[in-house]
Order: C-alpha cells, then structure tokens, then sequence
C-alpha cells in the first residue's frame, strides 16, 4: 500500500495521477479463513482492523452482500459524541470518540473528523434535570461535557429560535469535543488498512446459511460457495435477526427504519451539531454545504429501507420552528437505513449459543460513533473468545439476568 | 405509507391511527416458568424479513387491540383479524399463501 501524503499528491501531480493504487482488493474467496466477519460496514470492518492490529490476526475474510459501506454507515447523520448516562455506554462511546480523533493518521486515510461540538438541547423542564445529571455522571465517568445556559446555545447557534411558542431552548447538554466524521471515509479508511494486511474484503457475496459441527461454527454458505472458518464474527447490524436464525438462535432484536434528509447546499450557518430530541431532530452542516437532517424511527418493524412519511412531517415540523430559515430551504434527498433496536437500547457484543461464533448488533440509531470503540472491543472478544472490560457488560444474556443498560430511560427517546 | 383496517370497527386508516404493539401470538411464559423460556417470552423476537404477525391497537380510532399479518419488507397488509386467536386464521394463512408461496408456514 502507497501511503497517502502531500509527497505522493506533489508526485502524482507530476505524471497525471496515474499512479494511484486501488485502495483495496477484491479478491475471490479462498476455502477456509481463521476469522469470517460477516458485514463489511463499519463496525464489520472496524472489528477486522483491530483483530490485525491488536492480535495480530490477519487470516481474516470480511464479506459483505452488498458493497461495502453501502448500509447504514453510508446513510447516517455522523454524529460523534459519547454523552451517555450509563458507565458501560460512556466507556465504550468515549473510547470510540478518543480513536476517531487519530484515526485519520491510524489509517493514513482522511475521515474528515471534524469535533466542532455537540449540543443536545433541553427543551423541557425534565430534559434539563436529565441532562444536568447526565453532565455529573459524565463528570465522573471522565467524559467532558456541561450543561449550559439559553445564552450560551444562542451564542453558539445564532441562526436558533430559543424562545419558540411549543418548544423554548431551556438550555443544553454541550460536549466539545463531539463532532462529525465523513461516513463513507470511515469505511474506506479501514477496508484499505485491513487489504494491506492481507485480510479479504469479499463483496457481492451473501451469506445464506451457518454450518456447524458439535454446537461450533465450521463454515458459512454464501453465494460465492462454502467458505470455512474458525470463528465467526456478525456484525450485520438491522439484519442480525435474520442472519441469527440462520444460526439457529434469536435475539433480543427488533429492527425498524430510520430516516433522515439533506437540503440543498447553503454557505455556513451553522458549527456545532444540534440534538433535540423531544422533537426527534437533529441537525448539522456538512462540508459542502448540506444541511443534514434525521429524525424519528418507525414504531413497527420492517425492511423497507425507506421509512414513514409521518416521521418527516414530524422532523421538520419541530425544525422549522427551532431553526426558521430552514423553512425557506428545499429538501435534496431523503432515505432510509435498517436499525436494530434491543429493549434497553443498548449494543449487543456478546458470545452467542453456537461455539466459536460472536455477534455484534443491536446499536439501534447510534452506530455511526461507535464504530472505533465497537470493533476494538469486539476484536477482543473474537480473538480471546471471552469478552474485555469494554464488552463485558453488553452480552446478550443481560437481558436473562435483569442487567439492562438502560440508556432509553436515560435520554426518554430511542437515540 | 402503512394502511390498516381496524377488524373491530371496520375503519380503513393509515398508520399515524394506529399503535403497533410488538409480535403477535407470543407464548406467555409467567412466575415459575423456566428462566430461559421467561426470556425468551419477554425479549427473543423472530424479527423476520418477510411475513410478520404483529399486535396493532387503533389507538386514535375505536381503542381496541387486533392483529395483522404484514411483510416487513414491502409493508403489504396480508389481512387483519381479532385478537381473540391463538394462532392465524385459515383464510389469512390462505392469502399469505397466494401472495408468498414460498413462506414456510406459521411457525
């Protein structure tokens, strides 16, 4: 692999960029891998990354059914932040958030991370008690964030209605050092460094059945052929469910849709992210100019990768009264992505009934900034076969024994 | 867009009238069950692509509970039916049989 530098852009300048490398290769499938990571997205990929880097296990085939990055890392809003109430969920989402902020020189490749600061606004009286106790539980669990007044937030978003008739900005919930990354990137970025390791980044190529001898995994059937494996590692996100039952176990998953919108390009009006979420909406600027919109999940499961038209209605209706100028934009494209939603709305990495096999799944409507943390823990678990600190409260068992994370409660919206 | 009709009051509605209430014909498995059967009742979930039968409440028409069968993947509306069954009723497993021959059956 060429290292990406200003030398090598200056050298290519010179010959018509003619020497660009692919980023990654795409190899046929051989008969047996150590590791098969089922979901070339960016927890699958990210989880292959680390399993590499950190354990030295390279003997590792991602395979993707569709191209890789194409599901729900390529279709998110990128927001980065780790301001959750519980300490398992603070752990792993801050551990993610520390990567993302070397990741672009870990894999020699830009994401773009961006950490202008994220602000979840309370715009009820109980948001604020909420959030002021999410501020001293991130105060103790080393997470910096701080509640803040009105004044402040107007400060920082000027373009801000704060004294709407239904919804007044009481205050908000600030992490600094939350942010956005460019979605695609992160998946690219790790396809790339996981090829130059020697794993096989496969796409085009469905896993359509589980084989197993003696209660563990020996092979996955897919429509490139049997392709066998020492362990298994899912990480399927909205299709877990139906990937587990090839498996012959179920989950405490269900999976709906969840939407979001870009508008057409304006110049900057806005640098932080803005969460509000008893309006289900969130809201930040991209490079180029988008305003970049999500809003609410579906309330009954499905596949459709599109979503319900009342969640729209309801997005930009809270918007358009916090932001008014947004009512003046037109809306660009609007789609869908499959999230699996667990009944605490907390992550799944856990062993599973078949031996040798490992799933990673349930992160419901917040994978994007995970991603980081959620492969570096789960390659542990795949390469240890028992779970480290940062995995060992999210197991799928939890739910048996009355362990939940209940980040729902904590923030009263699905997030 | 969802569209249901309301078996109790007859109502033809899209989905902002109603409430959908998680999967349908769910074993209850109560005090004294068995630890893995008690969570398999509150949390295991089928989760299909494809055919679903799930529990709707019209909640903001006549607020009574009913069920569906669904395709999670085109949102099509097999038939709705009373929730005082066990299992589906022979005519709504006939059309899902019509319209999706290759269903393995209610399981």
């Amino acid at each position: 692999m060429r290292r990406y530098s200003v030398f090598a852009i200056a050298r290519e300048a010179m010959r018509q960029h003619k020497g660009w490398d692919r980023a990654w290769a795409s190899p046929e499938p051989k008969p047996h891998y150590d590791v098969i990571i089922v979901g070339a997205g960016g927890h699958g990929l990210a989880t292959a990354y680390y399993l590499g880097k950190n354990f030295g296990i390279t003997n590792v085939a991602i395979i993707e059914k569709g191209w890789l990055g194409g599901g729900n890392t390529g279709r998110n809003t990128t927001i980065i932040r780790s301001n959750y109430l519980q300490d398992p969920s603070a752990a792993i989402y801050e551990k993610a958030r520390s990567l993302y902020e070397t990741l672009s020189q870990d894999l020699n490749y830009n994401i773009m991370f961006s950490p202008r600061g994220v602000m979840m606004l309370a715009q009820t009286e109980h948001e604020i008690r909420g959030y002021r106790r999410t501020a001293y539980a991130n105060a103790l669990q080393g997470v910096e964030t701080r509640f803040i007044q009105p004044s402040e937030v107007k400060k920082l978003v000027p373009i801000m209605n704060i004294d709407g008739p239904r919804y007044p900005v009481l205050g908000a919930l600030w992490q600094p050092r939350g942010g956005t990354a460019r979605h695609d990137a992160v998946a690219w970025g790790y396809a790339r460094a996981c090829s130059d390791m020697g794993m096989d980044v496969i796409q085009n190529c469905e896993v359509t059945g589980v084989e197993s001898v003696g209660g563990t995994v020996s092979a996955v059937v897919t429509s490139k052929g049997t392709i066998g494996c020492g362990k298994l590692g899912m990480v399927v996100a909205g299709h877990s469910g139906h990937l587990a039952e090839m498996a012959g176990f179920r989950l405490p998953v269900e999976s709906v849709a969840l939407q979001a919108m870009v508008s057409e390009p304006i110049k900057p009006a806005m640098d932080v992210v803005v969460m509000a979420n008893t309006v289900h909406g969130y809201l930040s600027q991209s490079d180029k100019g988008e305003m970049v919109i999500g809003g609410g999940a579906d309330h009954f499961n499905n596949y459709t990768q599109r979503g319900s038209w009342m969640h729209i209605e309801e997005t930009t209706r809270a918007l358009v009264e916090t932001f008014p100028m947004l009512s003046r934009l037109k809306m660009l494209r609007q789609w869908g992505g499959i999230v699996d939603m667990t009944g605490d709305r907390s992550p799944i990495i856990s062993k599973t009934p078949l031996g040798n096999t490992f799933i990673n799944c349930g992160w419901g409507t917040g994978g994007f900034k995970s991603i980081p943390g959620s492969g570096w823990a789960m390659a542990e678990l795949v390469a240890k076969g028992e779970p480290g600190p940062l995995a060992e409260d999210f197991s799928m068992y939890r739910f048996r024994e009355g362990k939940f994370i209940d980040e729902s409660v904590a923030a009263g919206v699905a997030h | 867009m969802l569209v249901l009709t309301c078996p109790c009051c007859g109502i033809t509605a899209e989905e902002t009238e109603f409430t959908n209430g998680g999967e349908a014909h769910l074993k209850r498995f109560g005090p004294g069950s068995d630890e893995a059967d008690y969570e398999a009742y509150m949390f295991a979930r089928k989760n299909p692509r494809g055919v679903h039968f799930e529990r709707w409440r019209h909640a903001f028409g006549c607020g009574k509970w009913f069920l569906a069968a669904r395709c999670t993947t085109t949102l099509e509306v097999f038939g709705t039916y009373s929730a005082q069954t066990l299992e589906p009723p022979a005519d709504i497993i006939a059309k899902i049989k019509a319209r999706r021959p290759e269903w393995e059956g209610f399981q």
